[in-house]
C-alpha cells in the first residue's frame, strides 16, 4: 500500500495538445479530502478530468496507489476510482435504483446482470445517501439535490477507494449542500476512502477539506491546510478580488465599504451593529463604527463595511484617547445610531458617546 | 420492483412473438392468390399442393427477409440513437442508408453494363462501404457541429444528395434489369430470393448477436460518455464497434430492400414504451422482434392495399412511422419545457 492513494508527478494538462497547467503535484491519502479551488476557468475541471483519464495528460504521471494509471486496465481503475462529474445526462426510462446500480458495472459479468449481492450493495449505497425512498422513482422526475445524491450512490456502490467530484454542490440549495457534504465527510471517515473534489464555494472548502490546492492563472499557486490557505488575506489575492472582501473566519463575502468622510456614527457591539452596517452600506451612506473591542462580534463586519472603525485592544479597558478619537469623529457626523439596548459597566465608554451625541442620537431597536 | 417489471418484460416478449407469428402467417396467406391456413401449412410442411412454389420461392423468403431486415433496421436505429444520444437518429435520417444504396446502385449498374450480375455478398460489401462513407462524413461533421439538431439536418442533406445521385444512376442505366432496379430503388422486399436470404441471415444474425453482447456497455453509455468511461468501458473500441455494427445492419437493409424510412426511429421508441425501460438487454431483442413485425405489417399493407399494384415499402413505413417521430419530438419538447418552468 502506497502512502498516497493518488498522487501526480509533474502532471501537465490541457486540451488538444495545448498545455493549460504545467507541473502539477497533488497528493491525497486514505481518509483525506483534497479540494481544488480557484477562479473560474483556472483549470480545476481540466485537472480532475486528466486525473480520471477523460482527458489524456499532456505530460507527467498520475499514480493510483503507487501504480502508473496509464498502464492500468480500464476495469481495474474503475474498481478503485469512481467519479461524480458535472455532465448532466438525462437517461430516459430509468429509475433511480437503476441509475445507482450502474455503479456495479466493473463487477458484473458479460451481460451486466446484477446478482443479489450487487443489489444489496446498491441498496446500501442508496441508504448511505438517504435516497432509499427514491429507489423506484423515475430519475427524470426528481429534484437536482436528489439527483446528485443518486449519482453519489452510484459512485459509492462502485466500491471505490477514491472518488473524484467536480463541483458536486453547485446548483444545490443550502440544505442539499450541507447534506451532501455531511454524507461525503461521513463516507471518508467510515470507509477511509479519499476524495478529490473541486468546489465553487470556498467557505465550504474551508469547512470540509483536509488539504486545499489553489489554482490561479494556470498554475498551482498554493497548497496547504485550510488554516494555511485561509489566512493573511490570501483568498482575496487568489481570486483577484477588486471589490469587497472575504472574511476568513466566517467564510463570508462582504461588499466594499462606501468611501468618503463618515456621515453617521454607529455605536454597536456584540452583533447588534451588523444589520445597521449592512443597511447603511446598501443605502450608500459612509459611516464610522465604534467603539468596538477588536474581539467583538461586530468587528469583522465593521472593518469590511465602515469608512472608519474606532477600536480598542481586546480584553483591555477603553483608554481616554480612544474615547476622544471617537468624539472627534462624532463631531463630523450628522447622526449617531445607537444599536446597543443597554450599557453595562464595561461598556461605559459607549454610554458616554451616546450622551455626547445629544440630540443627534437615535436609538435603533431590532425592528427598525 | 424487480418482480413486476420482470413479468412485464416476459409479457411484452410473448406479445411481440405472437404478433410476429400472426403476421408471418398472414403474409404467407395473403397475396394475389389467397391461400387458406391449411394450404399454407400443407405447402410448408410437405412442399406439396399447387401453390407450394409460390410459398417456398416467393412468399417465405420475402417474409423472412422482411423480419430480418426490419429487425436489423430497428436495432441499427437503437445503436445510433445511443451513439449520438439522440432519439431521432437512425440510418435513414443520418443518410447512412442512402450512402449504402448509392454504393450498391453504382456497383450494380457498373457490373450490369459489363454483363455481370452482382452476388448477395458483393451487394452487402458495397452497401457496407457506402454506409461507412456516409457515416464517416456524419462523424466528421459531428466533430464540427456540436448541436444535435444541426447534425440531423446535415444527415438528411447527405441522404438527399446520395438519393439524388442514385436516382440519376438508376434512370440512366440501360438494361432489362432496370425494372428490378427500379423496384429496389423505391424500397421493397419483393424479389428477395433464397440465395439472398442465405447470405443475409448469417450476416444480420451475427451482427445482432454482437450487438446483444454489447448490451452492458451500451447501458453504461446511455448515462453519458464520461460516466461509461469512468466505470471502465473502453470508449474508443466501444464507439468503433457501435459504428461498425450499425453500419453493417443498415447496409444489409439498403442492399436488399433499398430505402426503408422511419422504422429505425419508430420501432425502438415503441418498443421502449412497451417494455417500460430502455435497458439494452431487453430492448435489443425487443427491437428485433418489433422491427420484424413492423416491417412484415408494412410489407403486407404495401402488397395488398392497392393490389395488384404494389406500393413502395417506404410509403407505408413513413405513414405509420412518421407520426411516432413527431410524437417523440413533441413529447421531448414538453419535457424540456416542464423542466424549464
Amino acid at each position: 500500500m502506497h502512502e498516497f492513494l493518488v498522487h501526480t508527478d509533474g502532471l501537465t494538462v490541457g486540451y488538444r495538445g495545448v498545455p493549460l497547467i504545467r507541473d502539477i503535484t497533488l497528493q491525497v491519502r486514505r481518509g483525506e479530502i483534497l479540494t481544488l479551488i480557484g477562479p473560474n476557468g483556472a483549470g480545476k475541471s481540466t485537472i480532475l478530468k486528466s486525473i480520471i483519464r477523460q482527458l489524456m495528460p499532456l505530460g507527467g504521471t498520475v499514480y493510483l496507489d503507487g501504480r502508473d494509471m496509464s498502464g492500468m486496465h480500464e476495469r481495474a481503475i474503475a474498481q478503485r476510482l469512481s467519479v461524480l462529474m458535472t455532465d448532466r445526462s438525462r437517461p430516459e426510462l430509468m429509475t433511480c435504483g437503476e441509475v445507482a446500480a450502474a455503479g456495479r458495472y466493473p463487477y458484473t459479468g458479460r451481460l451486466g446482470i446484477l446478482s443479489a449481492a450487487d443489489r444489496a450493495k446498491v441498496h446500501e449505497a442508496m441508504a448511505l445517501v438517504h435516497a432509499e425512498a427514491l429507489y423506484d422513482r423515475s430519475f427524470d422526475e426528481i429534484s437536482d439535490g436528489q439527483r446528485q445524491r443518486v449519482l453519489l450512490a452510484r459512485a459509492i456502490c462502485q466500491e471505490p477507494e477514491v472518488i473524484v467530484l467536480d463541483e458536486p454542490t453547485s446548483f444545490l440549495d443550502i440544505r442539499y449542500k450541507a447534506e451532501l457534504l455531511t454524507i461525503l465527510k461521513r463516507l471518508v471517515r467510515e470507509k477511509q476512502i479519499a476524495l478529490i473534489l473541486s468546489l465553487h464555494e470556498i467557505d465550504l472548502a474551508q469547512k470540509i477539506s483536509d488539504r486545499i490546492v489553489c489554482i490561479r492563472s494556470h498554475a498551482v499557486d498554493r497548497c496547504g491546510t485550510p488554516e494555511e490557505i485561509f489566512s493573511g488575506g490570501y483568498l482575496e489575492r487568489l481570486y483577484g478580488m477588486t471589490a469587497g472582501s472575504f472574511d476568513e473566519h466566517y467564510g463570508g463575502i462582504e461588499l466594499a465599504a462606501v468611501p468618503g468622510p463618515p456621515r453617521v456614527f454607529v455605536i454597536g457591539g456584540g452583533g447588534s451593529g451588523i444589520p445597521v452596517y449592512r443597511r447603511l452600506q446598501r443605502q450608500g451612506i459612509p459611516f464610522a463604527a465604534g467603539i468596538l473591542h477588536e474581539n467583538d462580534l461586530d468587528c469583522p463586519a465593521a472593518r469590511a463595511l465602515a469608512a472608519q472603525v474606532i477600536t480598542e485592544q481586546a480584553w483591555q479597558p477603553v483608554r481616554p484617547q480612544t474615547i476622544a478619537q471617537a468624539k472627534a469623529v462624532i463631531d463630523h457626523c450628522a447622526q449617531v445610531l445607537c444599536c446597543v439596548p443597554a450599557f453595562g459597566p464595561l461598556n461605559d465608554c459607549n454610554r458616554l458617546l451616546a450622551e455626547y451625541a445629544g440630540s443627534r442620537l437615535t436609538a435603533v431597536t431590532d425592528s427598525t | 420492483m424487480e418482480q413486476p417489471s420482470r413479468r412485464r418484460t416476459a409479457a411484452a416478449f410473448a406479445a411481440l412473438a405472437l404478433v410476429l407469428m400472426l403476421l408471418l402467417i398472414c403474409s404467407l396467406n395473403v397475396g394475389s392468390i389467397s391461400l387458406s391456413a391449411g394450404e399454407v401449412l400443407r405447402g410448408l410442411l410437405h412442399r406439396s399442393g399447387e401453390h407450394a412454389a409460390i410459398l417456398w420461392e416467393l412468399r417465405l423468403p420475402r417474409s423472412l427477409a422482411g423480419i430480418l431486415l426490419g429487425g436489423a433496421l430497428s436495432v441499427a436505429g437503437f445503436l445510433l440513437q445511443t451513439f449520438f444520444n439522440n432519439p431521432i437518429a437512425s440510418p435513414f435520417i443520418l443518410g447512412i442508408s442512402s450512402g449504402a444504396r448509392l454504393a450498391v446502385s453504382l456497383l450494380m449498374v457498373g457490373l450490369l453494363c459489363r454483363g455481370f450480375l452482382i452476388g448477395s455478398a458483393g451487394m452487402i460489401a458495397a452497401a457496407f462501404a457506402g454506409a461507412m462513407a456516409a457515416m464517416g462524413i456524419v462523424l466528421l461533421l459531428s466533430q464540427k457541429v456540436r448541436q444535435m439538431g444541426l447534425l440531423i439536418v446535415c444527415g438528411v442533406m447527405i441522404g438527399d444528395i446520395c438519393s439524388a445521385i442514385t436516382d440519376f444512376v438508376v434512370t440512366f442505366a440501360d438494361d432489362a434489369n432496370i425494372v428490378n432496379l427500379h423496384n429496389w430503388s423505391r424500397g421493397s422486399f419483393s424479389g428477395i430470393s433464397w440465395d439472398n436470404v442465405r447470405v443475409l441471415a448469417p450476416v444480420v444474425l451475427t451482427a445482432l448477436a454482437l450487438a446483444f453482447l454489447l448490451s452492458k456497455p451500451i447501458g453504461a453509455y446511455q448515462l453519458g460518455e464520461g460516466y461509461a468511461q469512468s466505470v471502465g468501458v473502453p470508449i474508443r473500441r466501444f464507439r468503433l464497434a457501435l459504428i461498425l455494427l450499425s453500419g453493417l445492419l443498415s447496409a444489409c437493409v439498403a442492399a436488399f430492400a433499398g430505402p426503408v424510412s422511419f422504422v429505425g426511429i419508430a420501432v425502438p421508441h415503441l418498443v421502449k414504451g412497451l417494455f417500460g425501460t430502455a435497458k439494452p438487454l431487453v430492448i435489443i431483442p425487443g427491437c428485433f422482434l418489433g422491427g420484424g413485425a413492423f416491417c412484415l405489417l408494412c410489407d403486407l399493407l404495401a402488397r395488398t392495399l392497392f393490389a395488384p399494384t404494389e406500393l413502395g415499402i417506404s410509403s407505408v413505413t413513413a405513414v405509420l412511422g412518421a407520426p411516432v417521430v413527431i410524437w417523440i419530438m413533441v413529447r421531448r419538447r414538453l419535457r424540456t419545457d416542464e423542466r424549464g418552468s
